[in-house]
């Protein structure tokens, strides 16, 4: 038996391996990233970190993951807070998702994030669930993952070899795979400060309210007047990865934005997007969603989204 | 229309009166007893070892490293169980022909779909049992499987059931002999294909048992979460050849059941098995991903419908082929196919049309079973029926109310024999119809479609009328010889402190059983509401009965209240006639104070009787024996069951851009007859509504070709939740039944029979400007674009 969730989490999956329960493991709290990182060390590896859980009790309950050793890293104060870094916003790993919505410095320096933040799953899910933990396990589903690189965030890792930042662009590899190496543990992610000429629309397709949706989509614009002097736009829920649709904003950067422009930027999506079988939404099918969700939220921001 | 004027009518009575559920505060204040939460002393914990393949011979089991874990008490196979418990076969002897392989507990030599129990595991905890089940080795051959309709009948397809000549389990027809001449008359034929996709009933409770065998007692106990604890004392005491008298099964509290619990799974019967076994409590709750590969599956059916009609709308004649897949067995004991049996005697049965032609065929294939789940076979028949009825209305350039109005069996033309010789006591289409265009505003909704369409906005109305069957007699399953009663018992009494205990046999599973038959007792009886105490599902102290299923919880469990009542009161009453030195009819009991029955005035609590009976029996007339202790049985008797009817509407958006369909309103007019509480009736139609519009875009079962169910997660089979759900407004017709004093008949399944079809007409409706039709249920995007032609 295979479950679209279960292919989420993991590549292989059947009923020999389905329980209820989770395997026995042992329980770190880790008071500092140091101790953090060096207990998944010590553990040869053979560790998870815990911090909203929403996705990795699940995989633990059906023994679709079993390490020997989990780190709860909620208790490190060095994960928390949201604020202003330079041109920056800082936004500390353990911010839980009910946070991005009720947060002002995210309304007001990050609002694409704001925005899609409603559309994340259910409120008990955005009560533990973590923004850091979310962009880790890079759920190609997934609000979050995907608008980090219409923003054009940059991903901060502390691991073994000390603390680096990684782009977006660079973070999202394959399906779960991202630039994060085993032991390696998201401490925050720094958003460019929003700016007065930039406008952001985002919007999902989805058959029931916070579920995964068919096809999702943000993005943020610089404008002069109605002209387009750059614009990033990611899409969700199309591939193996958020997917930023390059073709599409070569055809919007430098133009006005006009009905001609909307259509030839969904007329990229074909060469931008290549969707995966599947038998409730077959490829076709996606494609023509996401040019239709990429022509509604085109139209938002010519509106001033 | 209406039954004479009775105690049930006056002002004050308890009957027709919105009152909270007595049991709803316990169970939001987190007080329930579900068998999920229950341990006992001693308790183990059972796990299953499930089959990954579809069909399968299982070559050998090693089960050596399990056996050894730290924790474990028994592995146990399909081979060790066979050894104390007999085989069971789901079938059922007036289904003429129907065959279904026999089962037991765990398979002996061979898998059938993926997800079967192979191998169970008892240990001190569920984590071991788990973790023990990884230690197990199973050696399959795979063996060539049937998965779809078709593949299923074609010729050469390989057998379910090696042996069998071909994969089908049961074939029936209807035929009046007509239909053929009345289609080569007709002026007007419509004719369609319909798809109904599997679903399931995702109660919030997963199935839940905890069977405690007592050697030294002989004494087989088992909490189970069911609907019908008197069927299994029945067959676990059969099976396991334990006397009755010394099975005893507890259903408490239970989180949803839908008609899901009370089938036999091979998990329960083994877990039974398990305990006798050890000697000890053995527990098994089943996971979600459990429920969704083991919990009965419903619907799977493929309908080619055709209707005839005369040139001005007159239904002449239908004519019916329903090809329906049930998995691999058959269910026991009720069968997989009364659902298939209900569609093509349902499909027709509000309209006058006589020539009546249908023809079922059940067929077996490598899934889970599919069985009676709420609404049986209704949803089917219903939008089959109702779909093809708009086609014509469409071709005939006929208003959907205006065709409906014109073919409908008139509210005055009862007792009326539908064609597929249902007899009818009395139904109100007339009445229904005409409440529900007035309450949908149907003109104004007509006239807002139009200015919408102008904006490219697709709005579609749609609308339904149904007939439901409730109160089923013994021609139910009596006759087909299963042990499942279509009669309840009840014991009342009244306590030595002046309350009355209610013994009954009906169950509550949260629809409110419990506060219907207190309103029923305390209305009868003439005290409040809150001196009663209703108690139910428990074999050892509530009398054998049928319990709650089909429908028949208020119309036959509430009868067999009200009659056990009106003979306690005549009871109290005689002996306050002794007291009192009066004739007992001088007498009645009003707010628990007998009183003079013409004048009202009061003469004594019937506390104080019950204490002199009690108590002081001595003061007594020589040769008084006070029988405050009454038992009363009621079988439903008259029409084998009691018809109730009713029409849905609905109004909803259809994005044709993305295919995705919101729900703007929902509308009901439902007639159950005489209604006992307005506030649960109306909770129970929209319950039951959200379970069809569930069906109607939401709810699939979606396998592979390989057998494999794709979407076991809640996350990924998609139920009914609040933000997709519309308002949903409600009105009554009232059309007791003569058959009972009490006059109500079921409501359980009407929100469910209906409103799937009405939302497949009114998507069809919101595409016709643009040529489309969809046929096919759940109603998904890739359906609306699909017949769009957007993709």
């Amino acid at each position: 038996m295979v479950t679209n969730l279960a292919s989420r989490l993991v590549s292989r999956w059947d009923l020999e391996e389905t329980a209820v329960k989770a395997k026995a493991f042992s329980y770190f709290r880790a008071a500092t990233i140091d101790q953090a990182l060096d207990a998944h060390a010590r553990a040869g590896d053979d560790a998870r970190f815990i911090a909203g859980g929403q996705s990795l009790v699940p995989a633990l309950s059906l023994r679709l993951q079993a390490p020997r050793l989990l780190i709860d890293i909620t208790h490190i104060g060095e994960l928390r807070g949201v604020g202003r870094e330079g041109g920056y916003l800082r936004i500390g790993a353990l911010t839980r998702h009910c946070e991005m919505l009720s947060e002002p410095l995210i309304a007001e320096f990050a609002p694409l994030l704001h925005a899609a933040a409603p559309f994340v799953a259910h409120p008990a899910i955005r009560n533990r669930g973590t923004f850091g933990g979310s962009v880790a396990l890079a759920d190609p589903a997934s609000e979050f993952p995907a608008m980090t690189l219409a923003l054009d965030a940059e991903i901060e890792i502390a691991g073994p070899s000390g603390c680096r930042r990684v782009k977006a662009d660079d973070f999202f590899i394959d399906l779960f795979e991202t630039a994060l190496q085993p032991g390696e543990l998201i401490t925050a992610v720094y958003v460019p400060l929003f700016k007065a000429d930039q406008r952001f629309a985002f919007d999902e397709l989805a058959r029931r309210r916070g579920d995964y949706a068919l096809v999702g989509c943000g993005m943020l614009g610089t404008f002069t007047g109605e002209h387009i002097d750059d614009i990033r736009i990611s899409f969700f829920s199309v591939g193996n990865t958020p997917t930023r649709v390059r073709g599409a904003e070569r055809a919007l950067i430098g133009a006005r934005l006009d009905a001609e422009r909307i259509a030839a930027a969904q007329g990229a999506l074909e060469g931008d997007l290549a969707p995966p079988e599947s038998d409730e939404v077959p490829p076709a099918m996606r494609l023509h969603l996401a040019r239709v969700l990429l022509g509604r939220l085109l139209g938002r921001l010519g509106e001033g989204a | 229309m209406s039954a004479p004027l009775t105690s049930l009518d006056r002002p004050n009575s308890y009957i027709g009166r919105s009152v909270p559920r007595p049991n709803a505060k316990r169970l939001l204040a987190g007080r329930g007893r579900y068998v999920s939460d229950l341990r006992l002393p001693r308790m183990l914990h059972a796990a299953f070892l499930r089959s990954p393949h579809a069909h399968a011979k299982i070559l050998s089991i090693n089960t050596d490293e399990a056996r050894a874990l730290e924790g474990v008490h028994l592995v146990a196979t399909g081979a060790d169980l066979a050894k104390i418990c007999t085989p069971w076969t789901g079938t059922l002897d007036h289904f003429k022909g129907m065959t279904s392989a026999p089962q037991l507990p765990l398979p002996l030599d061979r898998v059938v779909w993926a997800g079967q129990a192979v191998v169970a595991v008892v240990a001190e905890n569920r984590a071991i049992a788990e973790d023990a089940l990884e230690l197990i080795e199973v050696d399959y051959e795979d063996l060539p499987i049937v998965v779809d309709i078709d593949g299923a009948r074609e010729a050469g397809s390989p057998p379910v059931n090696p042996g069998s000549a071909s994969n089908v389990c049961f074939r029936s027809q209807l035929d009046n002999g007509t239909v053929d001449d009345a289609f080569a008359h007709a002026a007007h034929v419509v004719e369609e294909e319909f798809s109904f996709g599997r679903h399931t009933a995702v109660t919030l409770e997963p199935r839940a048992i905890v069977a405690d065998y007592d050697p030294a007692a002989g004494m087989l106990t088992v909490h189970h979460g069911t609907q019908t604890p008197y069927q299994f004392q029945d067959l676990y005491s059969r099976h396991y050849g334990i006397p009755e008298a010394r099975v005893r099964v507890i259903a408490t509290d239970i989180g949803g059941s839908f008609g899901m619990k009370l089938h036999v799974y091979h998990e329960d019967m083994a877990v039974v098995g398990l305990s006798i076994l050890l000697g000890r409590p053995v527990k098994y709750v089943a996971d979600r991903i459990e429920s969704f590969v083991s919990d009965i599956h419903a619907r799977d059916h493929r309908v080619r419908a055709r209707m005839a009609l005369d040139a001005k709308g007159e239904i002449l004649a239908m004519d019916v082929l329903d090809l329906t897949a049930i998995g691999a067995f058959s269910t026991y004991p009720r069968t997989s196919v009364v659902e298939g049996n209900q569609v093509i005697r349902l499909i027709g049965a509000p309209y006058r049309f006589r020539n009546y032609r249908a023809t079922l065929e059940v067929i077996f294939q490598n899934k889970v079973q599919t069985s009676q789940y709420r609404a049986v076979g209704h949803p089917i028949a219903c939008a089959v029926t109702e779909r093809l009825v708009d086609m014509a209305a469409s071709k005939l350039g006929l208003d959907p109310f205006a065709i409906r109005a014109q073919n409908v069996i008139a509210d005055d033309a009862y007792p009326q024999t539908s064609p597929t010789g249902y007899r009818f006591e009395a139904l109100s289409h007339q009445a229904c119809l005409n409440r529900l265009h007035e309450l949908m505003n149907y003109e104004g909704l007509r006239a807002e479609q139009v200015d919408l369409r102008k904006r490219g906005v697709y709005r579609g109305i749609g609308i339904a009328t149904f007939v439901e069957i409730t109160n089923p007699s013994p021609a139910f399953y009596g006759v087909g010889g299963a042990r499942i009663s279509s009669q309840d018992g009840a014991i009342v009494s009244l306590t030595p402190s002046g309350e009355v205990r209610c013994l009954i046999s009906v169950t509550e599973q949260g629809q409110g059983t419990e506060a219907i038959i207190s309103q029923i007792v305390a209305d009868q009886l003439g005290l409040a509401q809150e001196h009663v105490k209703v108690i139910t599902g428990d074999t050892e102290v509530t009398p054998h009965g049928g319990a709650t299923w089909a429908c028949r919880g208020a119309g036959i469990g509430g009868e067999t209240a009200l009659q056990a009542t009106r003979a306690l009161k005549r009871n109290i009453l005689e002996i306050a006639a002794l007291i009192l030195q009066e004739q007992p009819s001088a007498l009645d009991i009003i707010d628990g104070d007998v009183v003079d029955a013409g004048t009202r005035n009061q003469r004594m609590p019937i506390a104080e009787i019950a204490r002199i009976a009690y108590f002081r029996s001595d003061t007594l007339p020589p040769g008084t024996q006070a029988q405050l202790t009454v038992s009363h049985h009621f079988a439903p008797q008259g029409y084998p069951f009691a018809f109730t009817n009713g029409i849905q509407g609905c109004s909803l958006e259809v994005d044709v851009d993305t295919g995705l369909i919101k729900l703007l309103k929902h509308f009901i007019v439902e007639d159950c007859g005489r209604v006992i509480n307005p506030m649960l009736v109306d909770e129970q139609l929209r319950g039951g509504i959200v379970q069809g519009l569930g069906a109607a875009l939401f709810e699939e079962c979606r396998y592979s070709e390989t057998g494999q169910l794709m979407n076991g997660s809640l996350a990924d089979y998609l139920v009914p939740m609040p933000m997709e759900m519309p308002d949903i407004v409600i009105a009554h017709v009232e059309t007791p039944t003569a058959d009972t004093e009490l006059g109500a008949k079921g409501v359980g399944e009407a929100g469910t029979a209906a409103a799937s079809a009405c939302v497949l007409n009114a998507v069809n409706d919101a595409l016709a400007p643009l040529g489309a039709t969809i046929n096919s249920i759940p109603i998904t995007p890739a359906k609306v674009l699909k017949a769009l032609k957007r993709f």
